[in-house]
């Protein structure tokens, strides 16, 4: 039974050997095709964009702490707050999940070499990159970046109410990143459709896996109507269309159906790839397998559906919007959300539980998303979204969906990786401050939000009165905001830390479930030598702890132990295939 | 229109205590188990929002106030077994868990569940919304009200036209701890309305989008180019209400102020009709102007 199965191709070895001694240095780094390192330059210029838009966040803060702030000019905010959304939303959130992680994970978890298309993954991170460096761009060009808000609604974003070219670079960055996801996409879908090991079916992809394949199927749904209203918004500008503008005869609500058509799906683009990376780690802290793995699936593809369905809940107050239908679909995603929390306590229940960071991470992920998930039900009323449309109650509640998703999660996925991709460990005490600061910082900053949301106070204002007694609870959010900003400084000394003084992780350092941690830590060029028989969703769980396999036919009645139909070691091979 | 007593923005919120506030809360958690009364509770607590102070704002007050109840249970609910889940099964031994995976009954139950609590959702969902956006056939007054960059512009009968730019004015809002002497010129350009009766807008916009959002009242709608709003406002008492353009619209969003005037209604009438002499008088001047210059 530990016997392992060779690659299918074992001379391949020598064709190995020969790749790496392939270019080393600037000059690998800027002709890699290898899915570890594109992933690692996405997960990089993520982070550099996350923490560029971070830094904005704070001035933005810094400037509500006082009513009547002349910290920054009204332009100035206007532009900092609209690039701040697009950084975080365009070009981390995503790239860090579909490019950065799913690039790197998603080849090692289904036992694939590389990716389908390694060529077109390059070329998909240096359009990203040079998308990411045209947006920014906008801060050099006369009249500073663009400032129309991450949404860019016409008529506002038209040319002669948002003259300059910085409008523009914002529209070319949007595109190239456009069309770097969609890239991305296809490589995610083709690799998980055919590059899976033996043995690897459908349904014994890990979560991660299966939440990216259902993201890119999203992206090639969403990501296409984004560029093509880009495109429309830039004939608007330049090509004497009016196609976004009633001078004309257009109509300035389409350019918000087309943006939501994308920007609804895209949330959960956002949304599906962190669960995944959530659904991965909470079985591993709790030594058990995922509870109701098939209905994680379903619940998965459920939400993907009903995505394409509710975009027009961002419009109800436009008064053309067919309330009871977009109200509907938005509160059923609240069904398949639900499924998922409860798969993820039923997960943890009568488990082990350890609280590494990663775990931890996960934890705080599950508090955030509860309630960004449930100001989300509210809001998909449409007499309660009147209430608080375009005020602090919906800043709130987004950030708390999204810093839920890509910043508790994410940086649950970069924790947990983490050894395997260095070979050596993070500081757990390091790790663990990070953990707590964010989470006093999040919960400081964003519960004021809402309760500033209730009272009044509209999203994107540069000032504010003195007399409507907003200021306390504005100064409470800066405060929690700057100590999120602290927090991050742990997460940053710890990747020096363990870069200097490396403390070697070893491949398998979690007793994890998933195929990459059978792979060497960094993996080889190509990942694997040797694969592991695959007869469930935790193939190394089951080569590491053969007599503990899991139960799948229910709770009730079964025997306690794993091996509940398993005559011996001999028929391991079978039980998986039940599996 | 000096003689109006300003309310207080957050009405119905400012006059209670803290300590009445929590004990309405406690209340309001006694009373989810009785659906009959959150339908007729006007004393659910109100959770930081505006009790409504139209009839349409105070609908959907009602709707808020429910579903923040149910929304606090299923929190303490989900949230409790999470909590209960890290504190009870943090690891004690090296022992390898039961591996178990699927409990199907419990599955169908966690999906059954929320589909029901959704659709009661629902269901009072559609029916406030549809209070909220009925229109009567007869209201008392109709008012078009254009928004621009920035300030808005309100038309009454009468060809009554009032303009208020509120980046004009230095201190619109008081900006520099209100200076500005009577309420109403710290508020931005004010909307005159009678009380206790209904008021019909016609809402658009003459160039990018804004909001026309009204805290007090719950509510608020985008002012459009190429989309016109229609929607009935009943503000019940007398009082000013501040309000404010709540959808980004360029550079001087931050300052789009404006105010809803609601008067008793035989103020009303004596106003509009002072407006509408004013409105006759000087456009009878301005014809004449124009025959004068015409007959020059």
């Amino acid at each position: 039974m530990t016997v392992l199965a060779d690659r299918p191709v074992a001379h391949e070895h020598e064709h190995e050997h020969e790749h790496h001694e392939g270019p080393t240095g600037l000059l690998k780094w800027l002709t890699s095709t290898d899915h570890k390192l594109i992933g690692m330059n996405y997960m990089v210029t993520s982070l550099v964009m996350f923490f560029l838009a971070g830094l904005m966040a704070l001035a933005l803060r810094a400037q509500l702490a006082t009513p009547n702030s002349s910290l920054l000019s009204f332009q100035a905010y206007n532009a900092l707050f609209t690039m701040h959304g697009s950084l975080m939303l365009y070009l981390f959130a995503g790239p860090f999940a579909f490019g950065g992680l799913a690039n790197y994970i998603l080849p090692l978890q289904i036992g694939a070499p590389d990716m389908a298309f390694p060529r077109l993954n390059a070329l998909s991170y240096w359009l990203y990159l040079s998308g990411s460096i045209t947006m920014l761009l906008g801060f050099l060009v006369a009249g500073g970046a663009a400032a129309y808000g991450w949404v860019a609604y016409a008529p506002l974003s038209l040319v002669q109410f948002a003259p300059g070219s910085a409008p523009d670079l914002w529209i070319l960055g949007i595109a190239l990143t456009g069309f770097s996801a969609i890239f991305t996409a296809v490589n995610l879908v083709t690799t998980t459709f055919y590059l899976r090991a033996p043995g690897m079916t459908m349904f014994r992809l890990p979560i991660f896996t299966w939440n990216m394949l259902v993201t890119a199927i999203l992206i090639l749904i969403a990501f296409p109507i984004l560029t093509a209203a880009m495109v429309l918004l830039f004939a608007d500008r330049h090509f004497g269309t009016h196609i976004y503008s009633t001078a004309g005869g257009g109509s300035p609500i389409l350019y918000q159906n087309l943006f939501w058509f994308f920007g609804h799906p895209e949330v959960y683009i956002l949304a599906l790839p962190y669960f995944g990376i959530v659904t991965d780690v909470i079985p591993v802290f709790s030594k058990k397998p995922l509870f109701g793995y098939k209905g994680m699936v379903f619940a998965t593809m459920a939400i993907a559906a009903l995505s394409t369905g509710v975009w027009a809940h961002h419009m109800f107050t436009t008064g053309v919007v067919l309330l009871p239908f977009f109200s509907l679909l938005s509160l059923l995603i609240a069904v398949p959300t639900g499924i998922k929390f409860f798969n993820w306590i039923g997960t943890m229940w009568r488990g082990q539980l350890t609280f590494t960071t990663p775990m931890l991470f996960c934890i705080g992920f599950l508090f955030a998303f509860l309630m960004g998930g449930l100001t989300g039900v509210m809001l998909a009323s449409p007499p309660i979204d009147f209430a608080t449309h375009d005020t602090y109650f919906v800043v709130a509640h987004f950030h708390q969906v999204l810093f839920g998703t890509a910043v508790y999660a994410g940086f649950a996925g970069l924790y947990y990786w983490y050894p395997k991709f260095y070979g050596r460990m993070y500081r757990e005490w390091m790790g663990k401050t990070h953990f707590w600061l964010l989470t006093i910082g999040f919960w400081v900053t964003f519960i004021p939000q809402y309760v500033l949301g209730l009272w009044g106070m509209p999203r994107r204002v540069a000032s504010y009165p003195a007399n409507l007694g907003w200021q306390t609870l504005n100064v409470v959010s800066t405060v929690g905001a700057f100590i999120i900003g602290i927090s991050f400084v742990f997460l940053l000394a710890n990747f020096w830390v363990s870069w200097r003084k490396p403390i070697p992780a070893g491949d398998n350092p979690w007793d994890a479930h998933t195929l990459e941690w059978f792979a060497t830590s960094p993996p080889v060029h190509h990942n694997f030598e040797k694969l592991p028989p695959i007869r469930s969703e935790r193939p190394v769980w089951d080569y590491h702890h053969p007599d503990d396999l899991t139960i799948t036919h229910g709770g009730a009645g079964a025997n306690g132990k794993g091996h509940d139909h398993l005559a011996g070691a001999a028929t391991v091979a079978d039980a998986g295939d039940k599996a | 229109m000096a003689s109006v007593v300003a309310v207080s923005p957050r009405d119905g919120e400012s006059s209670s205590t803290v300590a009445s506030r929590w004990r309405r809360r406690a209340f309001g958690l006694v009373a989810v188990t009785a659906l009959p009364v959150i339908l007729g509770g006007c004393q659910l607590p109100t959770f930081y929002g505006y009790r409504g102070s139209t009839k349409q704002g105070h609908d959907e007050s009602l709707l808020w106030s429910g579903t923040m109840i149910a929304s606090i249970v299923v929190l303490a609910l989900v949230g409790g077994l999470i909590t209960w889940s890290i504190i009870r099964y943090r690891k004690k031994s090296d022992e390898i868990p039961r591996q178990f995976q699927y409990h199907i009954p419990i599955e169908i139950t966690y999906i059954i569940v929320p589909v029901v609590m959704v659709l009661i959702l629902f269901g009072f969902t559609v029916y406030t919304e549809n209070q909220v956006d009925a229109v009567t056939p007869t209201p008392a007054v109709k008012v078009h009200v254009t928004a621009f960059q920035w300030g808005w512009k309100y038309q009454y009968p009468g060809k009554v036209t009032v303009t208020g730019v509120t980046t004009e004015d230095p201190d619109p809002i008081g900006l520099n701890g209100g200076q500005c002497a009577p309420a109403v010129d710290c508020l931005g350009p004010g909307l005159v309305v009678p009380a206790g009766q209904t008021t019909r807008i016609t809402l658009d916009s003459q160039d990018v989008i804004h909001g026309f959002y009204v805290p007090a009242f719950n509510f608020s709608r985008y002012a459009q180019p190429g989309v016109t709003n229609v929607f009935d406002l009943t503000v019940e008492h007398a009082g000013i209400y501040r309000a404010q353009c709540t959808q980004l619209c360029g550079l001087y969003h931050s300052l789009m102020f404006f105010h809803v005037v609601a008067l008793p209604p035989n103020q009303f009438r004596a106003w509009l009709s002072s407006q509408q002499h004013l409105a006759q008088a000087a456009s009878t001047v301005s014809s004449s102007n124009s025959t004068t210059k015409a007959a020059a």
